[in-house]
């Protein structure tokens, strides 16, 4: 048994580096980014096996899902822009490469990484020790959202300044596309719900098993990524108010809370024990409306615009 | 050697692959693929090296990698954009320090 996790072990490893080495170095784009999606759901798979499920869905979800269907849309709309650029890399590629420089850097690392393996050092104790006071019991959404909650509202401001910076840069003017048919349309109408639940029970859940915020907030950023893809808009009476309030809602609630603590006389972002867990909850409903938003505005990769185009 | 070191030695592998990538490759599409593995190697020595001890795997890494995957996203998210706006500035999808090559090229 431990011969065949072993093995596994070992064929995963070497798939993870052998799939990196080919989505770098094969000479289409598009199949570069597929390879890159096929390396995501082997890296979900790895974070299993060392077992961190958490970070599994997270990768599956945002790591795989989302960032490859945010290169794929690049890609088409590159495409549209200059069709001759998108294979104009494999004739420069693989050249002068500073190879000395990178395999005593590869060398460095790994001789590193060695000398630490042996004794990992970890905080679980410290971790398991506070557990009790944190409000829920899953000690990785004890460790994002409550000893290390600065970490966590930092992460989503930075969302939001991503799609601040890229509303501001306006690459392209938005276009209508033609309907992919209704195949797309009915499954969506099947799927939508299903994700809503889905993403509705991650939520939940975060408090007690593997799940939380960013994993719900992918999985229903991920339903709005379908419904555009199926050419579904928000109304235009949505696109202004109230589609920015669902993007500020969670950084802004994140706020608010931690000022409310700090005018309590608490250091930032110290939830009092009792009420830790609604606190926590509160703030990860909020986070999860806000990252679906945000992730699927992102992908549309234009500002909604408010006026339907002619 | 445990698992956690197998993987371990693979995000070591994934970084100098990425590091390789950002180098070498002209197109900024590549070069974000590039960022991209060598985040999810920096992921994979982190947890790796905090991987499955006999108190059980260490929270903290996981959090922190976790918070990692959201902010690549968005940095990806930001670079595409960028990267589509040069595009449609300078025809090209790339970064170059010499002056643009005129005539057809063979």
């Amino acid at each position: 048994m431990s011969l065949l996790q072993t093995g596994i072990d070992a064929l995963l490893a070497l798939g993870l580096v052998w799939l990196a080495w080919r989505a770098l170095a094969c000479p289409d784009l598009f199949r570069g980014i597929v390879l890159f999606i096929a390396f995501g759901l082997l890296m979900a798979l790895a974070w299993v096996r060392l077992e961190a499920p958490d970070v599994a869905l997270a990768e599956a979800a945002i790591g795989a899902g989302l960032t490859g269907a945010l290169l794929l849309a690049a890609l088409a709309r590159l495409n549209r822009i200059a069709p001759a650029g998108t294979r104009a890399d494999t004739r420069e590629a693989w050249r002068n490469a500073p190879a000395l420089l990178l395999v005593l850097a590869g060398a460095g690392l790994g001789l590193a990484v060695l000398s630490l393996l042996p004794e990992p050092a970890g905080l679980q104790a410290q971790v398991a020790a506070e557990l009790g006071r944190s409000g829920v019991s899953n000690p990785v959404t004890a460790v994002l959202l409550n000893f290390r909650g600065y970490d966590t509202l930092l992460e989503v401001l930075v969302l939001l300044l991503a799609l601040l910076a890229a509303w501001s840069l306006e690459a392209e003017p938005p276009r209508r596309e033609a309907a992919p048919g209704p195949v797309l349309d009915l499954l969506l109408r099947l799927l939508l719900p299903v994700l809503v639940l889905a993403a509705a029970y991650l939520l939940w859940a975060g408090a007690h098993a593997p799940g939380g915020a960013f994993q719900a907030g992918a999985v229903l950023g991920a339903a709005g990524v379908l419904a555009l893809l199926a050419g579904w808009r928000l109304q235009p009476h949505l696109t202004g108010l109230p589609l920015r309030l669902a993007i500020v809602i969670g950084p802004g609630g994140f706020l608010l809370v931690a000022w409310a603590l700090l005018l309590t006389g608490r250091p930032l972002l110290e939830y009092p024990p009792a009420l830790a867990g609604a606190l926590i909850l509160l703030i990860e409903t909020l986070a999860t409306l806000s990252i679906a938003a945000t992730l699927a505005v992102l992908f549309q990769g234009s500002r909604p615009a408010a006026e339907p185009p002619a | 050697m445990s698992a956690a070191g197998f993987y371990a030695l693979a995000g070591v592998a994934l970084v100098v692959l990425g590091l390789y990538g950002l180098a070498v490759q002209a197109h900024l599409l590549r070069k974000l693929l590039a960022v991209n593995i060598l985040g999810s190697g920096v992921f994979l020595v982190l947890v790796g090296l905090g991987g499955p001890a006999d108190a059980g795997p260490d929270p903290v890494p996981h959090a922190m990698v976790i918070t990692g995957i959201v902010v690549a996203v968005s940095a990806t998210a930001l670079g595409l954009v960028l990267m589509l706006k040069l595009t449609t500035t300078s025809g090209r999808p790339t970064l170059e320090d010499d002056a643009p090559r005129e005539g057809p090229e063979a």
